[in-house]
């Protein structure tokens, strides 16, 4: 039986249609129901929902063999677990954003607001750049505004939300997409089962090409 | 209850490993808690985690707590030509754990061989290794690699240290996608890319990759690598637990401390890596001695989770007596019990938490 950590949300559902498409349906798991657990015996995988953000601690305990995250989650945790493939799904960027015609004129120290410090952290640093991390979970956008940061480092996707509140991208750091990950113990012992479900996600990949 | 039952699963496990390695000649290496923190910082790459705990001793020196044995093993090496040290320890280092990236004290068992190093000790050490990992379970996965494979096609493919370090992160995560962006970025040719993804790739019975290996053209350096652990692999064809080893590339260590065969094994059930080890006569070089080292660790810490055999009860009996019991009658009463292979808890009052199979309790 292969585990499989899905994340919550749109992003979920669309791979939860990869798995079905490549022959690793459980339909039970589209039923509005309070189960936590999709199993499908004669096909031997197993689904669970987590959130997002957890997804990859799920697979590096191996409480799931395989789970999909966004490379955004990769990049903040460094989670000890293979990366087999990019689902080219949930595409979108990690950015810098600041207010219209922010010029970094690099002689204070940058306040960053961000979700993402470990990122952040080491993007400026191959920089060498001098910034005090303000670690916010959520509207981070409104950092600028209000003069908490200069910049923030979050995710980008359309851009609309920066626009709308008068914010640009000063520059990307690097594109994300959901990965697929493994965990490197369960890929040793179920590494027949593992690839096999690699190979046909990544058939769909190339097809959606 | 006999003396194995009182033994938790992990010690079980040491004593094994313990009488595996005396009986192949391996001597027990004792060290201290403490060492220079200097020691350390010197060699820090080599260390799994950079984190160390120090303190400062009654002389205002800079000490740390163990957060490895390698390193004290190597620097009480002795030299001398043909010979080898060859030693196991069992030992608690102080460093930040695994997953939970948290101090923790691990206790860690091991051996290492130091000095003239050839094939049969190459063979020897690894070969424990895998008795290591059956020891603790039927279940379990060696797998092997050679460093000098990956850095002999690195070199050929490029000059440059950043286009590598990339590629060395790719292949620890099997990341094929990753590793072709990453070629294309830096130019490499659609053949140099096609060589490092093929290692990627390469993962299963020795027998199967060292045929695929043996028809890759790279270098000589790569053909050298080659034979070195094809020959390793005949040598383990032999053993029993030769069913249970896998080569695999993405197991790399510090290019700048191993040289030659790196081990990773993993156990069913437990998810991360519990042994890991290798060569490493760099590291053996940088702190001045002569020949080459070998060796690897357990992590006897993760196997805490496996054949967790909840015992239902705590004692067999819980044995109650009244302030007005004579206690020579309870002496015996306990010794009669102890006596029957029973094991006993003696209260005035029967406390809440303590789970007994059986209750006695004593009249005046």
């Amino acid at each position: 039986m292969i585990n499989v950590a899905l994340p919550k949300g749109r992003l979920g559902e669309k791979v939860y249609k990869m798995f079905a498409n490549s022959g690793y349906e459980c339909p039970s798991i589209l039923e509005n129901s309070r189960k936590l657990i999709f199993e499908n015996e004669e096909r031997g995988v197993s689904f669970f929902w987590v959130k997002p953000s957890d997804v990859s601690i799920y697979v590096e305990r191996g409480a799931a063999d395989i789970g999909v995250c966004g490379k955004d989650i990769l990049l903040e945790y460094e989670p000890n677990v293979y990366e087999m493939l990019d689902l080219n799904m949930g595409k979108c960027r990690m950015a810098v954003a600041g207010k219209k015609g922010f010029h970094d004129s690099n002689v204070a120290t940058l306040r960053v607001a961000t979700k993402f410090a470990n990122i952040a952290k080491k993007y400026y640093a191959s920089k060498c750049r001098d910034i005090d991390i303000i670690k916010l979970n959520g509207s981070i956008e409104l950092a600028p505004i209000l003069d908490l940061s200069d910049v923030i480092v979050d995710i980008v996707e359309t851009g609309t939300t920066l626009k709308e509140n008068d914010l640009e991208v000063v520059e990307t750091i690097v594109p994300i997409s959901a990965r697929l990950i493994v965990n490197k113990s369960s890929f040793k012992f179920k590494t027949e089962e593992i690839e096999n479900i690699a190979k046909a996600l990544k058939a769909q990949v190339e097809a959606n090409d | 209850m006999n003396f194995e039952q009182c033994l938790k699963n992990e010690e079980k496990i040491l004593f094994n490993l313990r009488y595996l390695y005396t009986k192949y000649g391996y001597l027990p290496f004792k060290m201290s808690k403490f060492e220079e923190y200097d020691f350390y910082a010197r060699n820090k790459e080599f260390l799994v985690s950079d984190s160390v705990i120090t303190f400062t001793d009654t002389h205002g020196k800079l000490l740390a707590l163990k957060p490895d044995v390698t390193l004290s093993i190597i620097k009480n090496a002795t030299e001398e030509k043909g010979a080898k040290n060859k030693v196991y320890y069992n030992e608690n280092v102080y460093r930040v754990s695994g997953s939970t990236r948290e101090y923790k004290e691990i206790m860690q068992a091991g051996l290492e061989c130091i000095g003239d190093l050839d094939l049969y000790d190459m063979y020897e050490v690894v070969s424990l290794s895998a008795k290591s990992l059956a020891l603790i379970s039927k279940d379990y996965v060696l797998e092997i690699s050679h460093m000098g494979i990956l850095s002999a096609l690195l070199d050929t493919v490029t000059t440059n240290s950043e286009f590598k370090s990339l590629v060395v992160d790719c292949v620890k995560k099997k990341s094929e996608h990753e590793l072709r962006e990453c070629c294309e970025k830096f130019g490499a040719s659609k053949e140099a890319t096609e060589m490092l993804t093929d290692l990627i790739k390469l993962y299963g019975t020795p027998s199967d990759v060292c045929d695929k290996l043996k028809k890759m053209k790279v270098s000589p350096e790569f053909d050298l690598a080659t034979e070195e652990l094809c020959q390793l692999c005949q040598l383990l064809e032999s053993t029993e637990e030769y069913k249970s080893i896998r080569l695999d590339f993405s197991i790399v260590s510090d290019m700048n401390y191993y040289n030659g065969i790196v081990l990773a094994g993993y156990i069913n059930g437990v998810c991360e890596c519990v042994l890991f080890g290798g060569r490493y006569d760099k590291l053996v070089s940088k702190m001045g001695k002569n020949g080459g080292g070998v060796g690897f660790a357990i992590y006897t810490d993760l196997l805490a989770s496996l054949n967790k055999d909840e015992k239902e009860y705590d004692v067999d009996v819980l044995l109650t007596y009244k302030p007005s019991t004579p206690v020579t009658k309870v002496q015996k009463t306990v010794e009669k019990i102890v006596a029957q292979g029973k094991t006993v808890s003696v209260q005035a009052s029967i406390p809440k938490s303590l789970r007994y199979k059986e209750l006695k309790e004593m009249e005046d």
